[in-house]
């Protein structure tokens, strides 16, 4: 496979980045996500993850099983500020 | 904040069915979707299903979904939220959402997560440009928009999903170039790749894709073969010339709400990726969190509308709800989603979910 193709899409890291890092001595999803984003964008890691824990896989030898992907955490998707804020100023839905 | 007894995250079959049940044993239901309208994946499928009858076999997905968006609307106890979604399950189990652009708090005493599940991608050069897909976008766009997604079409994954997707790209008037996949033999039905033969679509197993080429669109692609080891043999490259190239390597489970609940999860190759342990009852490590459909494993529509009427029923009795002759209902269901399962692919996935529930019941065992 050539090193070019892009895994992560929204922080625009090849394969050849993921490699890199890795060799580098980060070896698990949220190493590499904190040193990278890979996972923190847009697709929250549902695009991108697979495709690291195989890389991952193959460079420490572990099954995929044995790994895990990076920590989950609200929201699963962008929200704007506005929108909090006005829940927590009050309103019918707000308590 | 919002209240209700059981939350459905998910409109697609299994909630759909999961709510109707729930709403029959007498809960309130607020049903969630993320979509502007329910039915989920079911709306694009204009084939005919199989299974057995009592899952509408031989009805195609777009009707099933009428038939079950005209029982969810004949019942009073159900709230639906379009264009909603859940964003956050929190410990104290107040769940957050972003409806329409106003965020809110709902409270509520089951939850049943039916995300569904999400596309795979591929690694290749080039796999970034225009005009490379997943079959189910395609299908989005060709069923549910009617745009044609380009001329001519490079299908990689010979399971059902591309299958029956290049078979929907012909009635649709688009060429498909061929249909490839890396596994030795065709993963979907026979009788879906026999029908794309006889239209004389070439399908090439043992098959990767080398690189995708053009500039600011996709031009091509260039395939080649794969030895016994996966690895690619040289000077069996073959150059396509296609805009459009949709990718049908699979799902994975759409299960972020269920890893932020707290749930035990295990990785399953059978089942897509990681998925949650969950009992008979469908219910997760976290009592209260139920799952229905794919998010518990991919296989699918008509075992996710079973698994959704079986998480409802179940859900509800949770809360002190029943139905007449519940256990002979829930039997019911069981020896159904026996049934869907028993092919020699239903095996392996029947074994998958046996390991979940045995390591949920071995941990709940050891925790007494």
């Amino acid at each position: 496979m050539d090193d070019n193709a892009i895994v992560c899409r929204c922080s625009d890291l090849t394969v050849k980045d993921v490699r890199n890092l890795i060799a580098k001595g980060f070896t698990t999803f949220d190493e590499l996500k904190r040193i990278s984003r890979i996972g923190m964008g847009p697709c929250q890691g549902r695009t991108c993850a697979q495709l690291v824990l195989r890389e991952l896989s193959i460079a420490t030898g572990k099954q995929i099983s044995e790994l895990k992907p990076g920590t989950y955490r609200p929201p699963v998707k962008g929200i704007k500020l506005g929108a909090i804020c006005e829940c927590s100023t009050g309103g019918e839905v707000h308590d | 904040m919002k209240y209700t007894d059981v939350l459905i995250i998910g409109g697609g079959p299994a909630g759909l069915c999961a709510a109707i049940s729930a709403a029959e044993a007498g809960c309130k239901v607020l049903l969630v979707d993320r979509n502007r309208s329910l039915g989920g994946q079911l709306v694009k499928q204009t084939h005919m299903f199989f299974g057995s009858e009592k899952q509408y076999a031989s009805v195609r997905g777009i009707d099933i979904s009428k038939i079950l968006l005209n029982q969810i609307h004949d019942k009073e106890n159900i709230e639906i939220l379009n264009d909603t979604t859940i964003l956050g399950i929190y410990e104290d189990g107040v769940i957050t959402a972003e409806s329409s652009g106003i965020y809110m708090k709902i409270k509520v005493k089951s939850t049943i997560v039916a995300t569904g599940a999400s596309e795979k991608t591929l690694a290749f050069p080039n796999n970034d440009l225009p005009g490379v897909y997943g079959a189910g976008a395609v299908q989005t766009l060709m069923n549910e928009h009617g745009i044609k997604p380009g001329k001519n079409v490079l299908m990689v994954g010979a399971g059902n999903i591309g299958l029956i997707v290049s078979y929907q790209l012909l009635q649709a008037g688009v060429k498909v170039a061929a249909i490839i996949d890396a596994a030795p033999n065709i993963g979907g039905y026979l009788v879906h790749a026999s029908k794309v033969r006889r239209s004389g679509v070439p399908i090439y197993t043992r098959h990767t894709v080398k690189q995708a080429y053009g500039k600011d669109e996709l031009k091509g692609a260039t395939i080649h073969k794969l030895d016994e080891n996966w690895n690619p043999i040289e000077g069996t490259e073959m150059d396509l010339d296609i805009d459009v190239m949709c990718i049908a390597v699979g799902l994975s489970p759409l299960c972020e709400l269920l890893w932020q609940a707290g749930c035990e999860m295990k990785y399953m190759n059978e089942l897509g990726g990681y998925v949650p342990l969950r009992n008979e009852r469908m219910e997760t490590s976290i009592p209260g969190i139920f799952v229905a459909g794919d998010v518990g494993g991919v296989e699918e529509a008509s075992s996710a509308m079973v698994e959704g009427y079986l998480a409802g029923i179940n859900a509800a009795q949770s809360i002190g709800h029943t139905v007449c002759n519940i256990e002979e209902k829930k039997k019911d269901l069981h020896d159904q989603l026996h049934a869907l399962r028993s092919g020699p692919v239903g095996t392996k996935i029947r074994e998958g979910i046996t390991q979940l529930q045995t390591v949920l019941e071995a941990a709940a065992s050891s925790s007494l």
